[in-house]
C-alpha cells in the first residue's frame, strides 16, 4: 500500500496526486463504481475506514473521509491519500481546520468520480435532515446510524422521518434485512390474518420499532415494542387465529422460527457486522420506499 | 451389505433422527400443546404448506418496491444422487452451503443423500462438512452449518433396490413431519445418464414423482442430454413418464454464469450496441470454449462422446444462441426460451462439411510447462480411438438479422489455456483516410465477452500511437467484472439451485432447444463418423492445422487467445 502525505493542500493538487499514484502503480483508471463519502470525527476514523474499505471490497469505490478538526485553529487542509492492494479503489482522509469546517463541500465536490453515484454516510453523529446538509446535497445515497445516535437512537429515527428526503437510509433498517427476509419467508405460505404482534429487543435498539412499524403497516395489526436482554433484537411473536407465529433468538446467532401446526425449525440469523451492512446500502441506489413509509410510521408513533 | 438389510438400516437411521430432531425441537417450542402435536398436524397441513405463486403473491409482507428483500425458496428437501461424485464435493455441496450463508434457503430445508454407501446420516455430514469446507465460496460459520446439518439425511442402496427406495420415501415423509417440507422435493440426478432410467423408474413406483396437491416434485438432470437426437428423445421419454416437462430442470451451468446472463444485459439494457448488432457491421463471431487440461478421470465417458457433444451440442451453441437471438418480450421462460428456438431453427449448415468442419486429437506433446500423453495414450482410451478432442464447425443462421455472418464454434482440450469467448468481429472501417503504412497493424474492431476466467468484456479498436506520425494501431477497452463487481459473483450453481427450488425456469433449457441443437450436430457427427481418425495436433497448440486452413478460406483466422 502507498501512502502519501499532503499538508495545507487543495483538492486540484489531491487530484492530481492520486492520478501521479495510479500511474506509478501501474493501474490507471480503474472500474471504480462510486464514491463514498464518510463524515465522522477523528475517533472513528479508523473503524469507519475499515468498514469502508471492506464494503469497497464488493463495490470498488473512491472512498474520501471528511473529518473536522478544530474550528478556531487557522484555516488549513491535510490530506492522507491511500492506494494499495488492500484497497481496491482509493482512499483520501481530509483532515479540515478553521473556517474550512463549515466548507468541507468546497473539497469532496472537486474530488468526486464524475458521473457516477454519490453516496455520504455518517457512521456517528448525523444532521436532523440529511438531504440538506452541503455534502449531502451532493449524494443520491445518505446512510445514517441511529444506533450511534447520542440521544436515543428511537428519536433519531423519528427526527430524520420528518426531513426524510427520497435516497435516505438508516443502518438500523440495513440490520432488519435478515429478519424482514426470514418472516417474509415465512408468510409465503398462507397464514391466517395476524390480530397483534410483538417485537423484543435490548432497551434502546431503534430497529425494534422500525421492524414494529414495517409489520403493522404491512399486516394492519397493532405490534407492540418490549424491552428484553437483548443482545440486539431476540423475538417476534405474531398472533393469528391459528395460533402464534415466532421467531425467537437469543443467542444473536441462531433462531427458531415456530408457526402453528408445524415443527419447529432452526435458521441461522447472525447479527451482522457494518461493512456487512454498508455493503448491503450500497448494493442499490435508487430510493427505499418501503423504508420511508416504515419510519414515517414510527415517527407517528412516537412519543418522547 | 445383503440387499434384505438395507432397508432396515435405513429405517432405523431415520428413526434415529427423527427422535433427535423432535427432541431437540421440543424445549424451544413456545407453546405447549401444539409442540406435542407438532407431527401429527405437520402431516395434514402438507397440502397447505406449499410456496405458491398465489400464495406469495398474497403475503403482506412482500412488496416488489421492498428490494432488500431477497428471494427465498419455500420449504423443501433436496435429494441427491450421487454425493460421493465429484460435482457433488466441488460444486453442489458447496453451493448449498453458500445460498444458507446469504440467507437463501428455507427454514427446514433438508437434504438427503442417496449412494450405495455403507453410511449413516453423519458419515454423510461429514462429507458434506469437508466438501463445504474446502470448496464453499463464502466464510464457514457455525451457525449456518448447525442450521444445514440439522436437515441432512443420508439412505444408503442400490439403484435396483426396491427397497432402498421405500426406505427413501419414509425418510421423506418423516423428514416432513419433522421439518416441515411440505411434500416438496427436488431430485438431483447426478449420476451418469445409464442411471436415469432405473432411479425415474424407482420414483414413479414409489409414488414420490407424484406431487400432491399443493406441493411440488422436481427433477434435476445434468448434460449429457442424450448423444444425439434419438437418445436425447429417448430420455426425455423416460423423464417425462414420470415427471411434466414443467418439474423437469435440465442444468446447463453454463447459463447459470453472471458473464453469460450479462449478455442479455449488454445487449438489451443498452442501447449502444444494439444498432450494430447485425449482418450490415458485423463481420463474423468467434464462439471459443478452450480448455488446458486433457480428459482426466473421465475416459469411460468422453470416448465416443468427443468434443463436440459434450461441449458445441450445450454450451456453445447457447452462447450462440443468446448472442444472436432477437429481444424476448420478457424474461419470463416462455418468452426467453421462444428467441432462442428460433435461432436454433434458423441455423444452417455448410453446404460443404468437410471444407467448413474441423476436428482434432490431442497428441503428446508440451502444455503450459509439463510433458503430456497423447489422447490415445490416455488410460482407458483404446488406441484407434477416433474420437475427436477438438471440433470446430462454421454455422450461417438464415435471418434477416445475421444472413452472410459466419458463427465459428471451436473447442478443444489440451490447448494453449483455458478460456471461453464469445468475439464479435466488425467489418473493417469502409474507407481509411490513412496512407496504407499507416494502418499496417491496424485489426478489425471487435467486443469480446469474456466468459471465463477474468470474467469481463473487451472492446478493441483503432488508436493513434503518439509521436509525429498518423500511425493507428489495436488497443483494448477493458471492463473487468471483478472491478466493478468485487467478490459479490455467486456461482452459477448457487443461482441454478435457488431456481429449482422456486422453480424459476429460463435459466433451463427446455427440451426442445436440446433437440433442435442435436438436429444441428447430429449431420456434423454423420459425415464426421465416415471421416476416420481425427487430425492428431500436439498439446499445448491452438489446434489442428485443418481448422485454420477452414477459417483461412474465408480470409479469415482464428483469435488468438
Amino acid at each position: 500500500m502507498t501512502t502519501f502525505m499532503l499538508s495545507d493542500t487543495t483538492a486540484g493538487k489531491i487530484a492530481g496526486q492520486l492520478t501521479l499514484l495510479r500511474h506509478q502503480m501501474g493501474a490507471p483508471a480503474i472500474g471504480m463504481v462510486l464514491t463514498l463519502v464518510v463524515i465522522c470525527e477523528e475517533r472513528d476514523q479508523y473503524d469507519a475506514l475499515r468498514a469502508a474499505t471492506e464494503a469497497a471490497r464488493e463495490h470498488p469505490s473512491r472512498i474520501l473521509v471528511v473529518i473536522n478538526r478544530e474550528t478556531d485553529e487557522p484555516t488549513r487542509l491535510d490530506a492522507e491519500l491511500r492506494i494499495g492492494e488492500s484497497t481496491p479503489g482509493e482512499v483520501v482522509v481530509l483532515r479540515l481546520y478553521g473556517e474550512l469546517t463549515d466548507h468541507a463541500d468546497s473539497v469532496v465536490s472537486p474530488l468526486l468520480l464524475p458521473d457516477t453515484p454519490v453516496v455520504a454516510w455518517w457512521p456517528g453523529k448525523a444532521p436532523d435532515v440529511p438531504a440538506k446538509d452541503p455534502i449531502g446535497m451532493l449524494a443520491q445515497r445518505r446512510i445514517t446510524d441511529a444506533r450511534m445516535a447520542p440521544d436515543g437512537g428511537v428519536k433519531a429515527l423519528a427526527t430524520r422521518a420528518k426531513g426524510y428526503a427520497p435516497g435516505d437510509t438508516d443502518l438500523a433498517w440495513a440490520r432488519l434485512t435478515p429478519w424482514r427476509s426470514l418472516l417474509a419467508a415465512a408468510f409465503d405460505q398462507p397464514i391466517g390474518k395476524v390480530r397483534k404482534g410483538q417485537v423484543e429487543a435490548a432497551s434502546g435498539n431503534p430497529s425494534a420499532p422500525l421492524l414494529a412499524a414495517w409489520l403493522s403497516e404491512r399486516l394492519g395489526a397493532t405490534v407492540k415494542v418490549s424491552d428484553s436482554a437483548g443482545p440486539g433484537l431476540t423475538t417476534v411473536r405474531l398472533t393469528t387465529p391459528e395460533g402464534d407465529l415466532s421467531v425467537a433468538r437469543a443467542d444473536a446467532r441462531l433462531a427458531t422460527l415456530s408457526r402453528p401446526g408445524q415443527p419447529d425449525r432452526n435458521v441461522a440469523l447472525a447479527r451482522r457486522q457494518t461493512p456487512e451492512l454498508l455493503a448491503e446500502e450500497l448494493r442499490r441506489l435508487d430510493p427505499d420506499e418501503t423504508y420511508e413509509t416504515a419510519i414515517k410510521r414510527l415517527a407517528r408513533s412516537y412519543k418522547p | 451389505m445383503t440387499d434384505p438389510q438395507a432397508p432396515a438400516e435405513g429405517a432405523q437411521a431415520v428413526d434415529s433422527t427423527v427422535g433427535s430432531a423432535v427432541d431437540a425441537a421440543t424445549p424451544g417450542k413456545g407453546n405447549g400443546p401444539a409442540g406435542a402435536t407438532a407431527a401429527a398436524s405437520a402431516a395434514t397441513s402438507v397440502a397447505g404448506t406449499s410456496t405458491t405463486i398465489e400464495a406469495a403473491a398474497a403475503n403482506p409482507l412482500r412488496d416488489p418496491r421492498d428490494k432488500r428483500l431477497p428471494r427465498v425458496a419455500g420449504p423443501c428437501v433436496m435429494v441427491l444422487f450421487g454425493v460421493t461424485g465429484d460435482l457433488a464435493k466441488r460444486k453442489l455441496l458447496p453451493a448449498i452451503y453458500d445460498l444458507g450463508n446469504r440467507g437463501l434457503l428455507p427454514p427446514g430445508f433438508s437434504l438427503v443423500g442417496f449412494a450405495r454407501r455403507d453410511w449413516k446420516n453423519q458419515d454423510f455430514a461429514q462429507l458434506t462438512h469437508d466438501a463445504v469446507k474446502e470448496h464453499a465460496r463464502t466464510p464457514f460459520r457455525e451457525e449456518v452449518w448447525k442450521q444445514i446439518r440439522e436437515g441432512i439425511h443420508f439412505v444408503p442402496g442400490e439403484f435396483s433396490d426396491d427397497g432402498a427406495f421405500d426406505a427413501l420415501a419414509m425418510a421423506l415423509k418423516e423428514i416432513d413431519e419433522t421439518r416441515g417440507t411440505g411434500g416438496n422435493y427436488a431430485f438431483y440426478l447426478s449420476v451418469p445418464p445409464k442411471f436415469f432410467p432405473v432411479v425415474v423408474e424407482q420414483l414413479k413406483r414409489t409414488g414420490l414423482a407424484d406431487a400432491p396437491p399443493g406441493s411440488w416434485r422436481r427433477v434435476v438432470i445434468e448434460k449429457p442430454f442424450g448423444h444425439d437426437l434419438k437418445s436425447a428423445h429417448e430420455l426425455n421419454e423416460i423423464t417425462t413418464s414420470a415427471f411434466p416437462e414443467s418439474s423437469i430442470f435440465r442444468i446447463d451451468h453454463y447459463l447459470g454464469k453472471e458473464t453469460v446472463q450479462n449478455i442479455m444485459a449488454l445487449r438489451f439494457a443498452n442501447n449502444l450496441y444494439e444498432p450494430i448488432w447485425n449482418r450490415s457491421f458485423v463481420d463474423h463471431v468467434q464462439i471459443t470454449m478452450a480448455e488446458d487440461i486433457g480428459i482426466g478421470g473421465r475416459a469411460g465417458y468422453y470416448d465416443g462422446i468427443g468434443a463436440a457433444r459434450d461441449v458445441i451440442q450445450n454450451h456453445l451453441l447457447q452462447l450462440l444462441a443468446l448472442v444472436a437471438m432477437e429481444d424476448p418480450t420478457s424474461f419470463e421462460a416462455q418468452s426467453l426460451r421462444r428467441e432462442k428456438e428460433k435461432v436454433f431453427k434458423a441455423v444452417r449448415l455448410p453446404a460443404d462439411l468437410a471444407a467448413n468442419t474441423a476436428r482434432g486429437q490431442y497428441a503428446a506433446g508440451w502444455q503450459g510447462g509439463q510433458k503430456v500423453v497423447g489422447y490415445l495414450e490416455e488410460d482407458g482410451i483404446p488406441p484407434d480411438s477416433v474420437t475427436e478432442t477438438y471440433a470446430a464447425v462454421k454455422l450461417e443462421i438464415a435471418n434477416r438479422r445475421w444472413a452472410g455472418v459466419p458463427f465459428y464454434l471451436r473447442t478443444g482440450k489440451r490447448l494453449g489455456r483455458r478460456v471461453t469467448e464469445v468475439a464479435v468481429v466488425f467489418q473493417r472501417a469502409p474507407h481509411l483516410p490513412f496512407s496504407k503504412d499507416d494502418t499496417e497493424i491496424l485489426g478489425q474492431n471487435a467486443l469480446v465477452i469474456r466468459v471465463q476466467p477474468d470474467e469481463g468484456i473487451t472492446v478493441r479498436f483503432g488508436s493513434k500511437v503518439p509521436g509525429t506520425a498518423m500511425e493507428v494501431r489495436d488497443v483494448s477497452m477493458d471492463f473487468a467484472y471483478g472491478e466493478s463487481f468485487m467478490e459479490s459473483s455467486p456461482e452459477a450453481y448457487e443461482r441454478l439451485l435457488l431456481d429449482v427450488m422456486i422453480g424459476d425456469p429460463p435459466l433451463f433449457p427446455h427440451q426442445r432447444e436440446v433437440e433442435l441443437s442435436w438436429k444441428i450436430l447430429d449431420p456434423i457427427e454423420e459425415f464426421w463418423a465416415t471421416q476416420g481418425q481425427p487430425e492428431p495436433y500436439p498439446s499445448g497448440s491452438w489446434g489442428p492445422p485443418s481448422a485454420d486452413a477452414m477459417m483461412a478460406r474465408d480470409g479469415r483466422v482464428w483469435r488468438r487467445l
